[in-house]
């Protein structure tokens, strides 16, 4: 059975189109990411599916429940952890979660089997209210209250964005944890490196998906050979690089700049020269596997 | 020429040592990144450069002065955005020039020629009279950034500047970053993206409110035996015993 299916959801706000035409499904189990940069409309998307707004058409199914017929039913089932952090600011922890358990009809013993792992982190500060929380825990803290009724969907948008990369990592820990007990995850991200952590993913830009697919493949079906290419003046490199009527792209990417060519008959040797002609010292040049982001910027490109 | 001095800064909150004894330079164009985990002491760090905390103990240089008794000079001679506090939404974008170049102390018969300047370095003629909520946020940290250095200060600050923005944008935005070090104005960034990293000239990584490591990106990784910097601030940010997180 199908987790999450989407079809053909539109929304806009007033002349502005947030959605458009967005179809896609999430298998039982599945972490599936929603990647893609702010105001590409991943939470619009994320408020839908967890029946807080309405589609202007189209229609979702949640655990084979109708986001507008069965609102109720979707709301007592999913786990929701907004990107905002949403929890009582003026209550500890330990306060919040019960609020939480019991909205839910459930109590903090009987799923604490869920949260056991995350809940660890915070438990020494459970007296301590949620406003006086470092941000890693304030996450930690909303995480625990989505899972206390034991959802079988977990909708986590933005999980990370602000966090240090340490603090990523070990959420995504978590993430990995929670898909072991059966809870399907669709989880929103503008970090693309977090991609790869994801079984399936959808790249989004402008309310529309680039792409869905597994990682891997979105990575294998990049058309072009793509070289990282480097050199003592990276900032001049770059100009000169995108000087030169044989590259196709080339985009800065950390220690290397990232570049394709216009066309197969050129050879790399070519650039080679030109850049040592140009003044380069210690140019080294690699064929490389390009990165979710390299597709993500050539697939935004073609929209 | 050293911009910017530390030596021995320190501040304390009660028993709580945010900032621990730090000491750098940074030199005049230089692109200087600012690395560490949530709570290691960043934001008090920049606070205390940008003459906005006073330290505990330690002195602090920034364009030639004392941080702590001419914090009004050091304010006039940086610019500072972050993601977080940029411009005015319910402004135009000419407004939101008008009141930094004001702010920022640029003489009344400049702001007008500094203000078309500023639209044409990044093609916003036609934007002028735009509402600044109406624009896309890569845009709108392109001009928070411009704006930021309106008054040609010798330093700006940017604390998180690329957070969320789609990844064309984020690399235009270096490119933004490149052209004013290349101008001779020093860059103090701080960023949770490691590939951008990278793009500094100098990478410090804090670490419970202490300087653990500092040179640049590539000398990083080879005493780290790394091959990415991501690797690097991993490895290092392990050590935290401050359990803020």
């Amino acid at each position: 059975m199908k987790s999450i299916t989407a079809e053909n959801i539109k929304r806009n706000y007033g002349k502005v189109e947030a959605l458009i035409d967005i179809s896609f499904d999430v298998n039982k189990g599945e972490i599936f990411g929603i990647i893609g940069p702010d105001g590409a409309g991943k939470t619009t998307l994320f408020r839908i599916l967890t029946t807080l707004l309405l589609p202007d058409s189209g229609s979702a199914t949640v655990d084979g429940f109708d986001v507008i017929k069965d609102y109720k039913s979707i709301r007592k089932n999913v786990g929701y952890m907004p990107g905002r952090f949403s929890l009582y600011q003026d209550l500890t922890v330990e306060e919040n979660l019960k609020i939480f358990a019991s909205v839910f009809e459930t109590t903090l013993e009987e799923n604490y089997h869920i949260i056991k792992d995350i809940y660890q982190h915070i438990e020494p500060f459970n007296k301590r209210r949620a406003a006086a929380l470092s941000g890693g825990m304030k996450q930690k803290l909303a995480l625990c209250c989505a899972l206390i009724h034991k959802p079988s969907v977990l909708f986590l948008d933005e999980p990370t964005t602000g966090i240090d990369p340490v603090s990523r990592k070990e959420l995504w820990v978590m993430l990995k944890n929670l898909k072991q007990l059966g809870i399907t995850i669709l989880v929103s991200t503008p970090y693309m490196d977090e991609a790869s952590l994801c079984d399936r993913i959808a790249l989004i830009q402008k309310g529309k998906f680039l792409n869905i697919d597994s990682p891997k493949n979105i990575v294998e079906q990049f058309q072009k050979k793509m070289w990282g290419i480097k050199s003592k003046n990276m900032s001049k490199l770059l100009n000169d690089l995108r000087a030169n009527p044989e590259v196709n792209t080339c985009y800065a990417f950390g220690e290397t700049h990232h570049v394709t060519l216009l066309n197969e008959k050129f050879t790399i040797d070519n650039v080679k020269k030109y850049i040592e002609n140009k003044g380069h010292n210690d140019v080294s040049i690699t064929e490389i596997a390009p990165t979710i982001e390299d597709c993500f910027i050539e697939l935004a490109k073609e929209k | 020429m050293k911009v910017i001095s530390a030596n021995n800064l320190t501040k304390t909150f009660g028993d709580f040592i945010a900032v621990d004894n730090i000491s750098f330079d940074v030199s005049k164009g230089e692109i200087f990144g600012f690395l560490g985990a949530n709570g290691a002491g960043k934001t008090t760090a920049i606070k205390m450069l940008c003459g906005l905390s006073k330290p505990t103990s330690g002195k602090g240089f920034v364009a030639g002065f004392d941080v702590e008794k001419e914090s009004e000079q050091v304010k006039k001679n940086i610019g500072y955005m972050s993601q977080k506090f940029a411009l005015y939404e319910d402004l135009k974008v000419w407004e939101n020039i008008r009141l930094y170049a004001g702010i920022y102390g640029v003489p009344e018969k400049e702001i007008s020629s500094k203000t078309d300047l500023l639209l044409e370095s990044i093609g916003f003629q036609k934007e002028k009279n735009t509402l600044v909520k109406s624009l896309p946020l890569g845009w709108k940290q392109k001009l928070a950034f411009s704006v930021s250095i309106i008054h040609e200060p010798k330093i700006v600050f940017l604390d998180e500047p690329t957070g969320g923005v789609d990844p064309l944008a984020r690399r235009k935005f270096w490119e933004l970053i490149y052209q004013a070090a290349d101008k001779g104005i020093t860059v103090f960034v701080t960023t949770h993206y490691m590939d951008e990293a990278e793009y500094c000239n100098r990478v410090t990584i804090m670490v419970d409110g202490k300087i653990e490591a500092l040179d640049t990106p590539q000398n990083l990784k080879t005493e780290f035996n790394q091959n990415s910097m991501d690797g690097v601030f991993h490895q290092l940010a392990r050590k935290s015993i401050r359990k803020a997180d």
